[in-house]
């Protein structure tokens, strides 16, 4: 090997998941030449593939009124009880704005930054999204027998939305633990829904043994694999087609094909009488899966460079100008790599994508050094109802409106940098169900801020 | 017409002695206020004793420590974990104190064995270097819940009956004489029968206190005053196994200095603070960090280790002799057995108080002696030779398991936490997938758990370890959860959801940090973004306007136009 290759462009992102593929995007459609550099797998399958935008504001508390910890028993019911009143779920995300804190993202940006962010995702993924004809949100079924409000979903979630009124059925696979139909047939009832709805739990391909990742699954479905001779497709439309009972539509968990989903779906469709839809899942998440390998091909078109695999491990600050980033070094297996740019993306993500870490003392974005407010005592950092206003939820750098990361005296930490997604503080997004939104929000204006300063 | 007795307590003391005194022909209620082991079994550091640790300071338990730990052995093979202990002596820990506990185990019969600072590093290679030398014990790991279980089914097989969820509220009293107790059920039994804030009296010939750190206030329930020197030690939980063996520091007044391994974790515990209420003492931080310091002297990988949570017990311990006792580490780890006729004048009443997980049994065989005579009945204890359930043959198991179409190491740690009860029940129809994967416990393990316990959780956890591990339910509460429907209905598996989730919050509030605060966040998202359980209208009285929200734009809801 020779020596290093200079590596420079005029925009170079760091990370990427939703908000650094959107970041990079927005900032190659101001015309800028851009690189995105991304480590590991991102979190987006671990989500589900919704595009939450704004679906609650959940209440907020007081971080100084945390109780000391004790021993006494607290009551699960009392705590629920407790919680709280959410406002929501919301009909349409602005609904919400006026209500978020003066920290969130969306109060920082203004109300238009999700507008333009689900406007980009919009015109990159097309007809494989829906809900972009309404400001409204939708409310989706969800695996844990909930409903959740929603500003986009996948096509091949479309036929489960909770504000139609035909009758529905939910299939579980026995060999498969994460929910039984049944049950969030049950729930969806005590939810008063506006449709009837019916659950079967089959045994369905036992040939693949009980524990088959569902990639696996999807997999067979996508090529229709014969199991015990019989091919897959039609094993599946023999247990369920006896026990529809008239549904116009049934629900599948997330695991109706990969790369050739349109078309398992259609089969299913097609020799079952109904319209199928399929339930977004936890980890590893297929809805997520199939969004992520889109955007990636997405990048090609757009223009974006990337690379995967190596970590950003550094940065030299500029020696004529301190506030200035001059490069970060990658690790490529143990040789570090300078990449320049004129700008600079931060979307390493929140605490699950290690964008934001902490120890016993404190929290911090480990690779500028970015403030990240905190409370200084880690026992500040959480309340006692796991589904309280948890200021850890929140941890994160925080922003101007250009999506620059301010030090802890309100001055950009570098005047290059941005920053966009779950390393950017102030929003509790799983609560909220904003995750997706805020990544787009930021993303799209940290892109073209970056894009406009070139 | 057999002599009824009720036993207060669902630990290992009230188990034990339902157990033996059941074997011994008596008529036996168990009542719990929760579950079993929500005492202090449920909270203690899984410790098996050698006795080295008190072979200095308090030798009359260090023998009993030592006998019991070779019955356990004997009876309870598949509860143990023989692991092997040791004291380790750091560079500047005195040798006076070395020796005095090498006489002192040679006096209570704990077979020693010396090693030098290098063989024990071969035995423990992430020992600090600073380890001299270091004195080899028979200490070993137990799990209580386990223990508790298998002594509770034991004595329900010999006729006892067991009752959770049932607190005493009130001792009868005749004529200077306890005739039974009044419960309060706190919910349906596991049978689902009896619902919260039913009051029942159950009438006995004699009632046993086996309550530990609560013992004073059953005591007071019959004007009896009796003075515990409770006191609260915290444990801290990791999420890897770093060391095989037992390690204790070599130093006296050892606190928070024992790190225990655990299946696939490390119990690092436990200091010793006094208390006043068992039920209501601060969990605070200090004593995380100095579990955490304390431990990282000793194998400082340890401080690098993600903690996954911590939790705080009571030693149920008394003082005999409370003047002289300067520190409450000083206050013996011996029982006793108090009989309240002859100290107190109520008839018909024995409290069972102090002693060691380890001691458990030589606990119950005392005071079920102690009620035979009551009673002038002879009958001989067998509990130091019959094996408990599960433990009867486990050499065997190994060749059982395949047959039951488990990944291996999903099947070894089935094996391990059912004994020799695994082939009964895995062995079911259907498809047996993995509910927490952590932990490696399939459907078959839940479902034979909800059959015991019905729908709680915790009973379910205690039970199959289920949502003990890495990711503290994240993944497999709501699995839990669902395997309870149909048999319970969806409001009962939604609480069961909340109530379990809520619990494993709890612990974890205290290893915040790192790669756990990392997993709470993921836990959160996955529970709160992707499932809706904070907001989920099934459970409020919101009512949603369905037709004010997105309903499809076309009819057949396949597509939309741009």
């Amino acid at each position: 090997m020779g020596e290093p290759m200079a590596i420079s462009s005029e925009t170079l992102v760091i990370g990427g998941g939703l908000a650094g593929i959107t970041s990079a995007i927005a900032a190659a459609r101001t015309g800028a030449d851009v690189r995105l550099v991304c480590h590991k797998k991102t979190s987006l399958r671990q989500a589900s593939g919704l595009i939450d935008g704004l679906g609650y504001v959940p209440p907020q508390t007081d971080p100084q009124a945390a109780d000391e910890i004790t021993q006494r028993r607290k009551d699960f019911r009392a705590v629920r009880a407790n919680r709280g009143e959410y406002q929501g779920p919301l009909v349409q995300p602005s609904d919400g704005f006026s209500s978020l804190p003066p920290n969130h993202p969306y109060s920082i940006l203004g109300g238009d930054a999700l507008d333009q962010g689900l406007t980009l995702f919009d015109d990159i993924t097309g007809d494989r999204y829906c809900g972009a004809y309404t400001d409204r949100n939708a409310l989706i079924p969800t695996f844990g027998g909930s409903i959740k409000p929603t500003a986009r979903y996948p096509k091949s979630v479309a036929a489960g939305l909770a504000s139609d009124g035909r009758p529905m059925c939910l299939v579980g696979f026995r060999s498969q633990t994460e929910f039984d139909a049944r049950l969030i047939v049950s729930n969806l009832e005590n939810a008063d829904v506006p449709f009837s709805v019916s659950g079967i739990e089959i045994e369905f391909a036992e040939s693949l043994r009980a524990d088959t990742r569902i990639t696996r699954v999807a997999k067979a479905l996508d090529h229709d694999e014969t199991l015990e001779g019989t091919p897959i497709r039609e094993a599946l439309v023999e247990s369920v087609k006896p026990q529809l009972d008239g549904a116009e539509r049934v629900g599948f968990p997330a695991v109706l094909g990969d790369d050739h989903t349109d078309e398992v779906r259609a089969e299913l469709s097609d020799r079952l009488g109904a319209d199928i839809f399929e339930i977004p899942m936890g980890p590893p998440s297929l809805l997520g899966l199939r969004l992520e390998d889109f955007l990636y091909e997405t990048l090609d078109d757009e223009g974006v460079q990337y690379e995967t695999g190596n970590p950003v491990v550094d940065y030299n600050s500029d020696p004529a100008n301190n506030d200035r980033i001059d490069s970060v070094i990658v690790d490529h297996k143990g040789r570090e790599v300078p990449y320049h740019g004129d700008q600079y993306i931060l979307a390493t993500g929140g605490l699950v994508g290690k964008g934001i870490e902490s120890d016993r003392q404190r929290v911090r974005e480990p690779l500028f050094d970015c403030y990240v407010p905190q409370p200084e005592d880690r026992y500040d950092w959480f309340v006692d109802d796991a589904f309280g206003d948890q200021p850890f939820a929140a941890f994160g750098v925080r922003p101007d409106s250009s999506m620059r990361p301010l030090s802890s005296d309100g001055t950009p930490t570098f005047e290059n940098l941005f920053a966009a997604g779950s390393v950017v503080g102030g929003a509790d997004i799983a609560r909220e169900k904003s995750a997706s939104g805020v990544s787009l929000a930021t993303g799209v204006i940290a892109g073209q801020q970056a894009g406009a300063q070139l | 017409m057999n002599r009824s007795v009720v036993v207060i307590g669902g630990g290992a003391t009230g188990t034990g002695t339902a157990r033996d005194l059941a074997m011994r022909g008596f008529d036996v209620t168990l009542v719990e206020r929760g579950n079993l082991t929500d005492g202090t079994t449920g909270r203690t550091h899984g410790h098996l004793h050698s006795g080295g640790r008190y072979a200095v300071s308090d030798q009359e338990s260090a023998i009993d420590c030592m006998q019991e730990n070779r019955v356990l052995h004997e009876i309870a093979g598949h509860c143990i974990e023989d692991t092997g202990g040791l004291f380790v002596q750091l560079e500047d820990d005195p040798d006076a104190y070395f020796e005095q506990k090498l006489e002192g185990c040679a006096k209570c019969n704990i077979p020693t064995e010396v090693i030098s600072g290098e063989e024990a590093r071969r035995q423990e290679p992430h020992l600090t270097k600073d380890v001299k030398r270091a004195i080899r014990v028979p200490d070993g790991a137990i799990d209580p819940f386990r223990l508790c279980v298998a002594n509770a089914a034991d004595a329900v097989d010999h006729g006892a009956t067991v009752e959770t969820h049932a607190e005493v509220v009130d001792l009868q009293l005749v004529d200077g004489r306890v005739t039974g107790v009044t419960i309060e059920r706190q919910g349906p039994n596991h049978l689902g029968e009896g619902r919260e804030g039913q009051q029942e009296t159950i009438e006995a010939d004699y009632v046993v206190s086996a309550t530990g750190a609560w013992a004073d206030q059953i005591a007071a329930m019959a004007d009896i005053d009796l003075e515990m020197a409770i006191s609260k030690g915290a444990m801290v939980v990791t999420n890897v196994r770093q060391i095989d063996t037992v390690i204790n520091r070599c130093l006296p007044k050892g606190e928070g200095d024992t790190i225990i391994p655990h299946e696939t974790t490390v119990l690092l515990g436990a200091n010793d603070d006094p208390v006043d209420d068992p039920d209501d003492y601060l969990e605070e931080q200090w004593e995380v960090d100095m579990m955490i310091d304390i431990a990282a002297e000793m194998v400082p990988i340890v401080e690098e280790a993600r903690m996954i949570r911590a939790y705080w017990g009571v030693r149920p311990l008394y003082d005999p002799n409370p003047e002289t006792t300067e520190d409450p580490g000083d206050v013996t780890r011996n029982y006793f057995v108090l009989d309240h006729a002859e100290r107190d004048g109520v008839e018909g009443f024995v409290s069972i108080v102090g002693g060691k997980l380890t001691t458990y049994r030589e606990m119950a065989e005392s005071v079920t002696d102690h009620v035979c005579n009551e009673f002038g009945l002879t009958m001989q204890c067998r509990t130091d030779e019959e094996p408990l359930p599960g433990s009867s043959d486990i050499s065997n198991l190994d060749s059982h398991m395949e047959t039951f179409g488990l990944r291996s190491p999903i099947a070894r740690r089935s094996k391990q936490r059912l004994g020799d009860r695994a082939a009964d029940v895995l062995n079911t129809d259907g498809p047996n997938p993995t509910v927490c994967e952590c932990e490696a416990v399939t459907r078959a393990e839940i479902q034979d758990a909800i059959d015991d316990v019905g729908a709680d959780p915790n009973a379910i956890r205690l039970r199959t370890r289920a949502s003990m591990g890495n990711c503290q339910g994240g993944f497999c509460s709501h699995r839990i959860s669902a395997e309870l429907y149909p048999t319970h209905d969806a409001r009962s598996a939604r609480d069961a959801l909340d109530q379990l989730y809520q619990e494993r919050w709890k612990g974890q509030r205290h290893t915040l940090w790192g790669q756990h605060l990392s997993q709470a966040m993921l836990n959160h998202l996955l529970h709160a973004a992707t499932m809706n359980q904070d907001a989920d209208p099934a459970v409020g009285d919101s009512e949603i306007n369905y037709d004010a929200f997105d309903g499809g734009d076309n009819p057949d809801g396949r597509a939309h136009g741009d």
